[in-house]
């Protein structure tokens, strides 16, 4: 009865695994077909007769991937840098120290929550452009233009928030005695104990800044600072007769997530496993 | 509480506070703003109208055929989302085997881009594509996933859903962490089957996080849109335009900022009524209500 139940536990998850990879293998097989072979075989063929990397080849001299693999990684790392730098320094007045408008502006930072970013993004496009921040006033100022309006956001400062409030006050109180003000304690004190916290943040910042579409489609002019949403959507409609090529951009393109994934799964089971911190 | 720690204070929250200044509270009230002159005949001499965007948009069947989509869509996704991770999430839980292979590889399509998830549905979906070979199989017809406007939010909705199991089951499996280990073993006593074993503790247990699953997961099915971006382009017969699709349509297309913004506010006001809803369904006996 018990190993019969654990069977079907396995079965079941098995199945749900077998699903969430399947439309990405079903990729990489047509990825991986050659120009004789029919794409659309009737029966369709999983494992392709004949292995060829020609269209990952072709896709890599027809369009800059790697060069939109460079700009995604200078777009997510500086929005992970700008997001664990300002995150902690506003989170750490909310969580250590009093003082005049505080709960006003905990609530101001709570409402910015409320309010998905696809209502305010059309005058979020007008100021960037008037702060010149779109690649047209050059390469840096597009890069800005991609990370400024993400620097910050108010789930990173409620989660530092709360690892700062889990530190004791005895710790600080003793680095006061020993006449530190309150950015060395920030700095020399607090900052490295909550870096668990900032780890996750920086990952999941990263994630997400890597995926994100919908703003850097509206603010590229360039295709020298596309991303790879954008190159991989921009790539997906201008060869969209080819789906060989389609494939192969698309699997090139996941290929640096999936790695930053595995290297750093634990982080991301961490929270589900027993044995870790008890919340 | 002296003026010079009040001071420190904003110092250290400077920094982020000018980030969402420009970039989060001005263009908030920018919207609002914009959402009451018209755009529409003269991009750069806009007219004052006061409410008539709204009233504009109101009368427009093609705007509350959008929301309609809209609706359509979370109702497609939501359940599904708040359900079916749980009913994972539990399973994992269980002592098996194998857990973190399991817990990485449903969770692998939450870090790769909607992009190309959204790609690879496509292909999928395309007339001669797999789904469609599994259907012949199975001696159903084929379909046209998304070009035929009765199936094409089904086959979007999909594409979400996937996307989003792996995302909620690991919320769900933290969750699942706190419920004390003690009251399971006193209904095991009993004799009580997995079902009611979970029902009876679990669910209400961990009834806060499916609260936020459902707020989370309602007010992103609210503001979907690279998935229709990327396969449908709110078609066919725009029976996949959602709000988002239209507000951006409006605005980055026609360039009828008015319109767009009122949208926007609109949208603004749908997503704080589900939260507002969410709390009310889930904690009414907080609020005594």
């Amino acid at each position: 009865m018990k190993i019969l139940k654990k069977l079907s536990i396995h079965i079941i998850l098995i199945i749900v695994c077998i699903l969430s990879l399947v439309p990405f293998l079903w990729l990489l097989s047509t990825a991986l077909k050659g120009r004789s072979e029919n794409i659309f075989a009737y029966p369709p063929v999983f494992i392709p007769k004949e292995i060829t990397l020609e269209n990952f080849k072709q896709v890599l001299k027809l369009v800059p991937i790697v060069k939109y693999v460079i700009n995604s990684f200078i777009v997510a790392s500086s929005t992970v840098i700008l997001n664990v730098i300002l995150s902690a320094l506003a989170a750490y007045p909310l969580a250590r120290m009093d003082f005049k408008g505080k709960k006003i502006t905990f609530f101001a930072i709570l409402a910015t929550i409320m309010v998905p970013f696809q209502t305010i993004m059309l005058p979020v496009y007008i100021i960037t452009l008037k702060l010149h921040l779109i690649d047209s006033y050059g390469d840096i100022a597009g890069y800005l233009g991609m990370i400024a309006p993400f620097a910050v956001n108010a789930f990173g400062i409620f989660l530092l928030r709360q690892a700062f409030l889990a530190i004791p006050k005895e710790i600080e109180e003793s680095a006061v005695i020993d006449g530190c003000n309150s950015f060395q304690i920030f700095s020399k004190l607090l900052f490295p104990m909550v870096k668990p916290t900032l780890a996750l943040l920086a990952i999941f910042t990263f994630i997400g800044s890597w995926g994100e579409f919908l703003w850097p489609s509206i603010v590229l002019t360039n295709e020298k600072l596309f991303t790879l949403p954008v190159g991989i959507n921009n790539l997906s409609s201008a060869f969209s007769s080819d789906y060989r090529l389609v494939a192969a951009g698309s699997i090139i393109s996941v290929i640096p997530i999936i790695v930053f994934f595995l290297a750093l799964q634990k982080y991301f089971i961490q929270g589900t496993n027993e044995g870790a911190v008890k919340g | 509480m002296d003026l010079k720690k009040s001071l420190g204070a904003y110092l250290f929250l400077l920094p982020a506070g000018i980030i969402l200044l420009i970039f989060f509270f001005i263009p908030f009230f920018q919207t609002v703003y914009l959402s009451f002159f018209d755009y529409s005949k003269d991009v750069y001499n806009p007219v004052f109208v006061s409410f008539d965007n709204y009233i504009a948009l109101i009368k427009s069947p093609l705007f509350i055929k959008t929301i309609l989509n809209t609706f359509f869509f979370l109702i497609l996704c939501v359940p599904f989302l708040v359900i079916f991770p749980l009913f994972l999430a539990i399973l994992i839980n269980q002592n098996i085997r194998c857990k973190n292979v399991y817990k990485v590889l449903i969770y692998l399509p939450v870090v790769i881009s909607i992009v190309v998830v959204a790609i690879a549905f496509k292909w999928l979906y395309a007339p001669e594509g797999l789904l469609n070979f599994v259907l012949e199989k199975l001696h159903i017809a084929p379909l046209g996933w998304l070009s035929d406007p009765k199936i094409a939010m089904i086959s979007v909705a999909l594409v979400t859903i996937f996307k989003g199991v792996g995302y909620y089951m690991m919320i769900y499996l933290s969750a699942l962490m706190s419920v004390p280990k003690e009251l399971y073993e006193a209904i095991d006593v009993d004799g009580a089957s997995f079902f009611k074993k979970h029902t009876v503790i679990t669910i209400p247990h961990i009834m806060p996080m499916i609260a936020l699953v459902s707020t989370i997961s309602s007010i992103s099915a609210l503001k979907v849109f690279v998935e229709i971006y990327v396969m449908t382009r709110g078609g066919p017969l725009n029976s996949t335009k959602t709000i988002v699709y239209y507000i951006y349509e409006k605005a980055f297309e026609n360039l009828d900022l008015g319109i767009a913004s009122a949208g926007a506010v609109i949208l603004l006001f749908i997503v704080m009524g589900f939260s507002i809803l969410n709390i009310f369904v889930f904690e009414k006996d907080k609020y005594a209500i």
